[in-house]
């Protein structure tokens, strides 16, 4: 019978199965950060268990490190003693690889898992991290989880899980110019819903999907979650065995030999069945812009910012006039006429070098505009930062006005002192536009990084495909 | 874990779809350590005028009178009933532990996404997807009749309202089992470690690489 991809990658780590078909996964390669792993290390530790197998383990601190003056250290005492007792359980148990905080590899755990090649095709990976899904890019199986999950992963190597139903999202045709990872995603999500996916496995297939770099695949897969799919994936090709080979955690020699020949298997056969299948046209997307407080709350750059009374659900409605009033807009505004106060170019969305590009060549001989009060950019990780400057990224950014920051989730979650104000409006590159997430009271809006500097330039949304044409 | 068998309790609604774990309980109080604790920030954001950091005293700080959690009629309640989406965002078990720390026990919704759905039975809190018409009508019936309580029966799958009307839901056997009888997950799976250990020394020879 044929097989999805997702078929595939569950039937490789089955190791047992509950008569409700719950199973027990095997996992692969287990994720680390800080925040959601110090009650998983007490836990284990409280019942007297050990870890099964630490050489899955890849772990970094960043939620919670600062951007910048890290000869300071971490200022915060709560953050501080959240990434110092990190420090202590991995000096404890051990692990694979651990990037602490000021270490030149380190960053965002869902930059640094595939730059290191710790994330190969065809495992089940883990993190205490909703984002986990980025991993997808490479053909993984990866599960955001909760922190019972993770003592549980650190106790068994195994996640109990039951299997989801298959989605096929196939992006057609290729995208315009100006038109990048992000804007697909965002029109996905805009398309489907924030609940769209839930129950559902995502496989992102078509031409304009397997037309992205890594980096792309990386940010779409990123966003799976914010369309309700725990997981979402691409099948391997190419582009995915060229992006591996070499890397630290890489297979070498005739392993390398053996291990591609088993990731080309990892795609979807031909004529197999999925339990829902979405079209999107890839020339029809715009550059995107979320509105509201919730990722589906989208809209082109060309659009306006709806009324509620465009909404025939009353509970949907009312979402869309809570989601104005905390947003501060009015209805029928166009899109490109809202002014911004901050910028933040960075996350686990689109953090990575091939954004920083996009961004750059957006903000070469150009200046961010006089009302913009900070615009951030946040490499992804320490290694990222650190090929950017060799391209000489930092110096057009801080010509430009941006500020060149060390690696980190920074303003995404604004768990360290990156963050809004209240009231404060961001064009900003990260993935969630909720209420309070990138600082109390303030106001996000996801877009592409091009799309950040653009709006950055001209103090207001603007369309990148305008300057760069 | 605590079992969950029976429970009756005083019902909440929270009238909005698509309320994230960062609504449930805010970044900052996710730099604590402890699995304690969270129950006085959950929905800080919503429930408190000024804003809150750890380490504040929470029953000094001016509650937001309009917040459904606040009003008098609610005080005690145990039981939250939400739209569609709850919980979409962060993996945060911090927003169960919230949760469970504010006091809820079951939470009945239209729909729940899949990690907080997940984490909520790893800490012995239940929670309950409805068809919409059920929801609809108990949000009808928890707004109009003060006092409005509920009882949920795991092992029979059933909420009852008072009026005596009974709506069944799903729930998987492996969950069901586990809540009723308070179970721990990992000793459960450390049952299976012969098969474990079988399995990743066959993974070990197939796929060498995964291992290095």
């Amino acid at each position: 019978m044929s097989k999805t991809l997702y078929d595939k990658l569950w039937e490789n780590h089955v190791v047992h199965v509950e008569a409700d078909g719950t199973a027990l996964l095997y996992i692969d390669r287990h994720l680390v950060h800080e925040v959601t792993s110090p009650q998983a290390f007490e836990g284990l530790k409280l019942a007297g268990r050990k870890p099964w197998r630490v050489s899955s383990i890849v772990a970094t601190a960043d939620h919670n490190t600062p951007t910048d003056h890290w000869e300071k250290g971490i200022q915060d005492p709560v953050s501080r003693q959240q990434v110092e007792t990190l420090d202590a359980n991995i000096h404890e148990v051990g692990a694979l690889a651990y990037f602490p905080f000021k270490d030149k590899r380190q960053g965002i755990v869902h930059v640094i898992g595939p730059e290191q090649g710790a994330t190969l095709p065809g495992m089940t990976v883990v993190c205490g991290d909703s984002h986990t899904s980025t991993h997808g890019a490479f053909a993984c199986l990866a599960h955001g989880i909760g922190t019972s999950e993770v003592e549980h992963v650190l106790a068994t190597q195994c996640l109990l899980q039951k299997k989801s139903k298959a989605m096929l999202i196939k992006i057609e045709g290729k995208v315009g110019a100006g038109v990048t990872a992000k804007d697909i995603v965002l029109a996905l999500i805009g398309k489907i819903g924030t609940a769209g996916g839930t129950g559902y496995a995502i496989e992102f297939g078509g031409p304009a999907i397997r037309a992205l770099s890594m980096e792309g695949r990386m940010t779409v897969c990123n966003m799976a979650i914010e369309a309700g799919a725990r997981v979402g994936f691409v099948a391997v090709d190419e582009t995915t065995i060229e992006y591996l080979k070499g890397r630290t955690f890489a297979p070498k020699a005739a392993d390398w030999e053996k291990a591609t020949a088993y990731w080309r298997t990892l795609v979807s056969d031909a004529d197999a069945p999925f339990d829902a299948v979405v079209e999107l046209d890839a020339s029809e997307i715009a550059p995107q812009v979320t509105w509201g407080t919730s990722p589906e709350m989208v809209a082109s750059i060309e659009g306006n910012v709806p009324a509620p009374e465009d909404f025939s659900d009353p509970v949907k409605r009312e979402g869309v006039a809570r989601a104005l009033e905390y947003m501060g807009l009015v209805p029928h505004t166009p899109i490109n006429q809202i002014m911004i106060d901050k910028v933040f170019i960075g996350s686990c969305t689109n953090s990575r070098i091939e954004d920083l590009r996009a961004a750059a060549a957006v903000a070469k001989g150009r200046h961010v505009a006089a009302n913009v009060k900070l615009a951030l950019v946040v490499p992804g990780s320490g290694l990222v930062k650190h090929q950017a400057e060799a391209e000489g990224l930092d110096k057009i950014f801080l010509a430009a006005g941006f500020e060149w920051r060390q690696p980190g989730c920074s303003m995404c979650l604004a768990m360290n002192d990156d963050r809004l104000l209240p009231g404060e409006r961001c064009a900003s590159t990260s993935n969630r536009n909720f209420e309070g997430r990138q600082g109390n009271g303030g106001r996000t809006h996801l877009l592409s990084p091009a799309m950040a500097v653009a709006a950055a330039i001209a103090g207001h949304f603007s369309d990148v495909r305008e300057l760069t044409s | 874990m605590e079992k969950f068998t029976t429970y009756e309790g005083l019902v909440v609604p929270l009238d909005r779809a698509n309320v994230d774990t960062d609504a449930i309980i805010p970044k900052q109080f996710l730099k604590s350590i402890k699995r304690s604790g969270f129950g006085p920030n959950a929905f800080d954001e919503w429930r408190y005028l000024d804003h809150g950091e750890p380490g504040m005293d929470n029953a000094n700080r001016i509650k937001n009178p309009d917040f459904i959690l606040n009003q008098q009629r609610y005080q005690g309640a145990s039981i939250l009933l939400v739209r569609s989406n709850f919980g979409c965002g962060s993996s945060r078990e911090h927003a169960p532990w919230a949760l469970q720390d504010f006091g809820f026990r079951a939470i009945l919704g239209e729909s729940f996404a899949d990690i907080f759905f997940n984490n909520c039975f790893k800490n012995g809190l239940l929670p309950i997807v409805l068809p919409k018409a059920e929801i609809d009508a108990l949000f009808l019936l928890t707004k109009s009749t003060p006092g409005f309580r509920i009882t949920v029966d795991l092992a029979a799958q059933v909420v009852s309202r008072p009026d005596g009307h009974k709506i069944p839901f799903v729930v998987d056997a492996f969950r069901k089992e586990c809540l009723l009888n308070g179970w721990d997950d990992i000793d459960l799976t450390l049952r299976q470690a012969e098969k474990i250990r079988a399995f990743e020394a066959q993974r070990r020879i197939e796929q060498p690489w995964l291992f290095a």
